[in-house]
């Protein structure tokens, strides 16, 4: 379960995040979406303190994962980002082998054992989708891969570690539709096993996988509801504007 | 003064579609009244030619939406507006069906005098007046988006059905006393069936109204009771 508490994030002055509090359930797809700039990514990147790295910003409130406040001083931020993968908009591998990218984790976490490693990379890409793609050419530079299988290696580097809590920003907007497809379709599996939060731009993709929708504007989440409220009878009017098209 | 977004003019002329075959299909029932009121042959046969104009706007209104769904992929509103319009849209093409089929029994001539005779004793008129009336304000709760009279509409289907029952009765009596009426009589009760449809349907239209403006849902709601 993540918990989000009177949160409110700064940029310098600049208040990105206002007062935002919510829950998300275990083993749910939440999808956030809003113009540019209205706070989304910001917000995702609270989940494994990847706005830590860029200086000058500042947080107010809690972020509770599983019961504990993920910015307390005892937090190892290592530990918390093996918990809360994250996938980016770009399609990321590293320049190794598509073996190398997925067993990258597990080897810097300290697992020796080779046999583990290579059961692991199995389990990672078939939960990834791509294990039938790749299974031939695990010691092919991952930069031979498709956009979209680039994109399924990059969950799949993620999930090798365990995740519990899987982070995506605009998984598929560099995808093209079948591609895009197939992410949407992993996100649906993935759901069994983890808490998956995503960004997008794109709302009918969050109308098709998520359970429940954030819609953020000005750093405000203006509607948090069931994702088939929102797009059928959202509560509020700003809500419809921005999802019909009306907005701006 | 603001320009409409094409999607917003997408909306627009599925409105204005819409309201021509509401419109349309107002005017079929006021001249199935009038023909059957009068012994009408001449505008019966009208009726029944104008319904293929209101079966061609169901079959372009159907295609028009399905396009807006393919093209737009609308949600919220937009969504309920097409929805509601696709249903809309068959619903009235079936009470235009109601309504040439009260023109099919005017042209019958034989049973001309039996309608004279039962036409007061059914009450046609009060029936009819029902029944446009559900059109007219339903037309009117749809292009205001307003539905707070959807109950009042509603309950005239009520008084529609009860006309309807006793008119079944009152027909059923003059059946025992005359039976040289019974061909009359059984196409007479196919008649006022069709229309007591007819105020089903304007039921089925409100209850599309109410989702579309308030996304409630109506349907099927207290008919177990």
């Amino acid at each position: 379960m993540i918990k989000v508490k009177d949160i409110n994030f700064y940029y310098g002055d600049f208040q990105a995040l206002k007062n935002i509090s919510i829950k998300i359930k275990p083993n749910t797809v939440t999808a956030f979406i809003g113009p540019s700039g209205c706070g989304k990514s910001t917000f995702l990147r609270l989940f494994n303190r990847m706005n830590d790295l860029i200086p000058d910003t500042r947080l107010e409130g809690e972020c509770l994962i599983d019961g504990k406040n993920i910015y307390s001083n005892s937090v190892d931020v290592d530990k918390l980002r093996k918990n809360v993968g994250m996938v980016f908009q770009k399609p990321n591998p590293f320049p190794k082998s598509i073996f190398e990218n997925v067993a990258y984790g597990l080897r810097v976490n300290g697992t020796k054992d080779k046999k583990k490693i290579a059961q692991r990379v199995e389990e990672s890409l078939v939960s990834a989708a791509l294990w039938d793609e790749v299974k031939d050419k695990l010691n092919k530079s991952a930069f031979e891969l498709s956009g979209g299988q680039q994109q399924r290696l990059c969950i799949a580097r993620a999930l090798a570690v365990n995740p519990s809590v899987l982070l995506m920003d605009e998984p598929a907007s560099a995808l093209d539709p079948i591609s895009t497809s197939k992410i949407e379709e992993l996100i649906h599996q993935l759901k069994e096993n983890y808490t998956i939060v995503i960004v997008t731009h794109n709302m009918q993709q969050a109308a098709r996988v998520s359970d429940k929708t954030g819609f953020f504007m000005l750093g405000e989440l203006i509607e948090y509801s069931e994702t088939k409220k929102m797009f059928l009878n959202p509560e509020k009017e700003t809500t419809q504007n921005y999802i019909t098209g009306r907005f701006g | 003064m603001t320009t409409l977004k094409h999607n917003e003019q997408e909306l627009l002329y599925l409105k204005e579609e819409i309201n021509q075959m509401w419109k349309l299909v107002i005017s079929q029932v006021t001249k199935a009244k009038q023909a059957l009121l009068n012994n009408d042959v001449d505008l019966a046969m009208e009726i029944i030619k104008f319904e293929k104009r209101v079966d061609g706007l169901e079959l372009k209104i159907d295609s028009n939406c399905e396009h807006y769904i393919a093209l737009y992929s609308p949600v919220a509103i937009d969504l309920r507006f097409v929805l509601s319009i696709m249903k809309i849209s068959i619903t009235l093409e079936r009470i235009a069906d109601y309504a040439a089929g009260v023109a099919h029994y005017v042209t019958d001539k034989d049973c001309h005098d039996f309608t004279s005779k039962m036409k007061e004793t059914l009450e046609i008129e009060r029936m009819f007046d029902l029944l446009l009336n559900m059109l007219t304000d339903s037309l009117l709760a749809f292009n205001s988006e307003n539905a707070k009279n959807a109950g009042k509409i509603l309950s005239k289907d009520k008084e529609v059905n009860k006309i309807f029952e006793k008119g079944i009765d009152k027909l059923l009596e003059q059946l025992k006393k005359e039976s040289n009426d019974i061909k009359c009589g059984l196409n007479m009760i196919m008649t006022i069936r069709k229309m007591e449809r007819i105020g089903d349907h304007c039921s089925n239209i409100v209850e599309e109204i109410v989702f579309f403006v308030e996304a409630k849902v109506l349907k099927h709601k207290g008919k177990n009771k």
